[in-house]
């Protein structure tokens, strides 16, 4: 698609995301896929922006995985959210943020929902007063994080330390940015730039010197898809999903690859380790992987945190490649290490995938 | 290594690799193929869908890929019996059709 066409389209779907004070709820998963992504998030907004972000430990999940994998019914789901909106309402903010993609496309699936259905908005209301005593106001803005750090991505470029430039040849890095499906494919409206062509990665991309390509499979989903991963009879389904995307974006020699989502960054990094594995085929350079991060991860990169700080030694595809062509510095020797110095041991090293 | 599960070999087409010209000579022969919107209500109302998997619809997607043999193959199942002319909301004369599909890609 030409330049032009996208332009219009990224301008048709924008949407409005205040500046400050949000009611942040984290993802169930991406704490144990990419523990630093989230950490980083908050790091950003509150020490670096100085935003003011609350969060609760009393929050839980929004029943989305069980939801998708059709284990628990919408009734549900719309009741665990009502009490996080509760939450929200004691603490006194008014806009809602979520770390997580299938959250925020399941919160857009029931406020739509009680829209079009009032009354089952005063069922479940009925249901969480029985339930746990708590009454709660439906938030005025809600976003995902990814809205945010795009809202934010010019104060970001501009404390920047590295830019997503090789600085080696002098070019930007050639990127490839995948959305999570529950972004904006439901409901285009409700993402930033609609639900063919977001602008929420690019917009980051682009503000941080990196170059986005656009390949065949752009839009093609990860390959997680819940029961196409959680039903292990699926699992052929879910990583040819992943693979013909790998096939795609690989004739562009993509430098690295951004996501906003807590599933794709997992299968995009991990499936590449299964496919190396499977058919000894790997996708970046010298038998290296395409290294996978998360946008805030990408962020703590640009503004300068230690590679290691941000937990990238727990990524499968090794990032050092990708840490060499921007300049970062980084010292190799404290990979395995955690937080506070702690030693968090070596994995085992793959046949196939070059991981050092 | 055996993870319990395969990667399936894809099912993408690359239209750039795929050799239209037999396609663009049967549009010019036909061009009433241009019409068809893919509804299938041709392979709905085929008797001989059941027992032999014969798909008018299929046939056309065939066409537009480039995949002519599959498409010879298929139609060796027609038994010309012109209910998928009737029910075409197009009005494409598909036995028509599938008359000039058969003389040209034989002759090739």
């Amino acid at each position: 698609m030409i330049y032009q066409g996208k332009q219009k389209i990224w301008a048709d779907y924008q949407k409005e995301i205040p500046d400050d004070h949000w009611f942040y709820v984290r993802s169930c998963i991406r704490q144990n896929f990419f523990p630093g992504a989230e950490k980083m998030f908050l790091e950003i907004c509150r020490n670096v922006l100085h935003k003011d972000f609350y969060e609760t430990a009393s929050h839980t999940t929004c029943g989305g995985i069980a939801y998708h994998c059709d284990t628990i019914p919408q009734e549900t789901v719309m009741t665990i959210v009502a009490r996080q909106f509760a939450l929200m309402t004691e603490a006194g903010y008014e806009n809602y943020v979520a770390s997580c993609i299938t959250s925020f496309g399941n919160y857009i699936e029931i406020l739509e929902t009680w829209n079009e259905f009032p009354e089952l908005e005063a069922k479940i209301r009925e249901m969480l007063w029985k339930a746990c005593r708590r009454e709660f106001n439906k938030p005025k803005y809600l976003a995902h994080a990814s809205d945010l750090i795009y809202k934010y991505r010019n104060l970001i470029a501009e404390k920047a330390r590295y830019r997503l430039v090789n600085r080696h040849t002098g070019e930007p890095l050639k990127v490839v940015e995948h959305i999570g499906c529950h972004y904006s494919k439901m409901f285009p409206s409700k993402g930033v730039g609609g639900a063919e062509y977001p602008y929420v990665l690019c917009g980051m991309v682009e503000s941080w010197g990196g170059n986005v390509i656009d390949y065949p499979e752009r839009r093609h989903c990860c390959g997680y898809g819940f029961r196409q991963y959680h039903v292990r009879a699926n699992r052929g389904y879910s990583i040819s999903n992943t693979h013909k995307k790998f096939e795609s974006m690989e004739p562009y020699h993509p430098d690295m690859i951004i996501t906003n989502c807590p599933g794709c960054p997992y299968f995009m990094d991990r499936w590449q380790y299964a496919i190396a594995e499977m058919e000894g085929k790997t996708y970046g350079e010298n038998g290296f992987g395409i290294p996978v991060f998360t946008y805030e991860e990408v962020a703590g990169l640009v503004l300068g945190y230690d590679p290691w700080d941000l937990g990238l030694q727990l990524h499968q595809v090794a990032v050092e490649p990708l840490l060499d062509k921007m300049g970062i510095e980084y010292d190799p020797a404290r990979k395995y290490e955690g937080l506070n110095r702690k030693d968090i041991l070596r994995p085992e090293l793959p046949g196939v995938l070059r991981c050092c | 290594m055996d993870f319990g599960f395969k990667i399936s070999p894809s099912s993408a087409v690359n239209l750039d690799n795929a050799d239209l010209t037999l396609y663009n000579r049967l549009c010019e022969v036909e061009p009433d193929i241009t019409r068809c919107m893919a509804c299938g209500s041709c392979t709905a109302t085929c008797p001989a869908n059941r027992f032999s998997g014969m798909s008018m619809r299929k046939t056309i997607l065939d066409l537009q890929r480039g995949k002519g043999k599959e498409v010879v193959k298929m139609l060796s199942n027609c038994m010309l019996c012109g209910k998928c002319s009737m029910v075409c909301p197009r009005g494409i004369n598909t036995r028509h059709l599938i008359l000039s599909i058969c003389k040209l890609y034989k002759e090739e």
